[in-house]
């Protein structure tokens, strides 16, 4: 029997090491794993490495695992946020790496990664910052940049529905990286609303089918980053 | 009152998207777009974080965190979007399936090269979907303020910032005007009320070619 299931999202990280790379689903609030996130800073793992589009708002997820000082990196496309002063200030104090990687070559170098892919051409970037060091290739005319896949030791994502096996649906925007990212990971780690029997998911709307998944928590009530943001800044001296 | 208030640049901006298009809106100014779009036309809209079909703001009390623009606001979903995840997102960007994209921007040239991703100080670079944008969609429109806070010209013969594409931008919607890079200056498309040609000449650091 295959059965993905953990009791407590503790449990199904207790193997992340020092020093792993771990892809984090998410857009602004939209699909973050918030409950992984806090469990991955109660396990303990240090000097990680952190790809996601963003890097945190407030002082919750995957900005309180920067602000608890585990991340020694973090691989993003836009570390700008509205609340997104504990990455600002590390930054600016020089005590965290930043790769900065334009968006869609972002998506593309993780769906790279899961689809056995060791790097692609893209005319992103081209003429820029972003092209230095990299190796320029024209095809047809036009100037293209190599770009290398991006392969993690752990993704952590959220899904609105799983079954036992580790098929996947989302809800709305909140899909966004989570489906390349359950692809490019050696282990997959998902926290889902809801978690259900094989065959209780439609098989034509499944999205992220289970050879990707290796663990599920179920989380019935993730917490509301807005929540949060709405709190922290009423609690802010005015 | 002299020139366009937001909104109004906003609904100038969505004036020239025609029936039928695919149109992706980046962050800042070009949000507003979705609130204005002109009655009588189909216009679908393309969010980078994976909505085709992006609508209006929701009304109050109907907000949904799982459904949001690229600016992180909550947004709606008209009859027929559609929900995808980020590759896909992105071949429809890199692979020229957008028709139309705004962006905002620090600065651009009257060649058409466009700089919104890095301030050059201290502060972090955050480029999000724009240098993809820029390279795939088939045409580049960008919404800005004419000047800087301390009334520099943000419209200029060459970048002081880093470049996020060379040569892309078509068009131009400010408080002030509407604007075309052109060969050896902006080609001025119209003035907002109240603007006059000097008032324009002064606020742009290039020359301002007659339509």
């Amino acid at each position: 029997m295959i059965d993905k299931r953990f009791r407590r999202a503790l449990d199904a990280l207790h193997d992340v090491p020092d020093g792993a790379t771990i892809l984090v689903s998410g857009f602004g609030e939209a699909g973050n794993p918030t409950e992984l996130i806090h469990a991955l800073i109660e396990q303990g793992a240090r000097d990680l490495t952190v790809v996601n589009n963003n890097a945190g708002n407030g002082e919750i997820g995957l900005a309180l695992l920067l602000k608890e000082q585990r991340v020694r990196k973090i691989v993003c496309s836009f570390p700008r946020g509205s609340h997104s002063h504990v990455f600002d200030e590390l930054y600016r104090a020089g005590r965290i790496e930043l790769e900065l990687v334009p968006q869609g070559t972002l998506a593309e170098r993780i769906r790279a990664a899961g689809a056995g892919i060791p790097a692609f051409y893209t005319p992103t970037g081209v003429g820029t910052e972003i092209a230095r060091g990299k190796e320029t290739r024209s095809f047809g005319g036009r100037d293209y940049l190599l770009e290398t896949a991006l392969s993690a030791d752990f993704a952590l994502i959220k899904a609105e529905r799983a079954d036992r096996w580790g098929n996947l649906l989302y809800n709305k925007a909140a899909r966004n990286f989570a489906p390349v990212m359950a692809a490019a990971a050696k282990v997959t780690i998902v926290q889902a609303r809801h978690v259900l029997e094989p065959g209780d998911l439609d098989p034509e709307t499944i999205v992220t089918p289970s050879i990707f998944v290796d663990r599920i928590v179920h989380v019935p009530d993730p917490v509301r980053e807005s929540d949060h943001l709405a709190a922290l800044d009423k609690a802010r001296p005015a | 009152m002299t020139g366009w208030n937001r909104e109004e640049i906003a609904a100038r901006a969505a004036l020239d998207i025609p029936d039928g298009a695919y149109v992706n809106l980046g962050i800042g100014q070009p949000e507003r777009v979705a609130d204005l779009m002109p009655a009588g036309r189909e216009i679908i809209l393309h969010s980078e974080n994976g909505i085709l079909g992006m609508g209006a703001s929701p009304a109050p009390g109907e907000t949904d965190m799982e459904l949001i623009n690229a600016g992180k606001k909550p947004v709606t979903l008209v009859p027929g979007g559609a929900f995808f995840h980020h590759a896909d997102s992105f071949a429809m960007i890199r692979g020229g399936h957008i028709d139309v994209c705004i962006l905002g921007a620090f600065e651009v040239t009257c060649s058409g090269d466009i700089a919104n991703w890095s301030s050059g100080g201290n502060a972090a670079p955050a480029v999000g979907g724009a240098m993809d944008l820029v390279a795939g969609a088939r045409e580049v429109r960008v919404i800005m303020s004419h000047q800087t806070a301390s009334g520099r010209p943000k419209l200029v013969e060459a970048l002081t910032l880093p470049a996020t594409g060379l040569g892309v931008v078509k068009r131009i919607y400010t408080e002030l005007a509407v604007l075309d890079p052109a060969r050896g200056g902006f080609r001025l498309v119209e003035l907002a009320p109240g603007v006059d040609l000097p008032m324009l000449e002064r606020a742009t650091g290039a020359s301002i070619l007659a339509g």
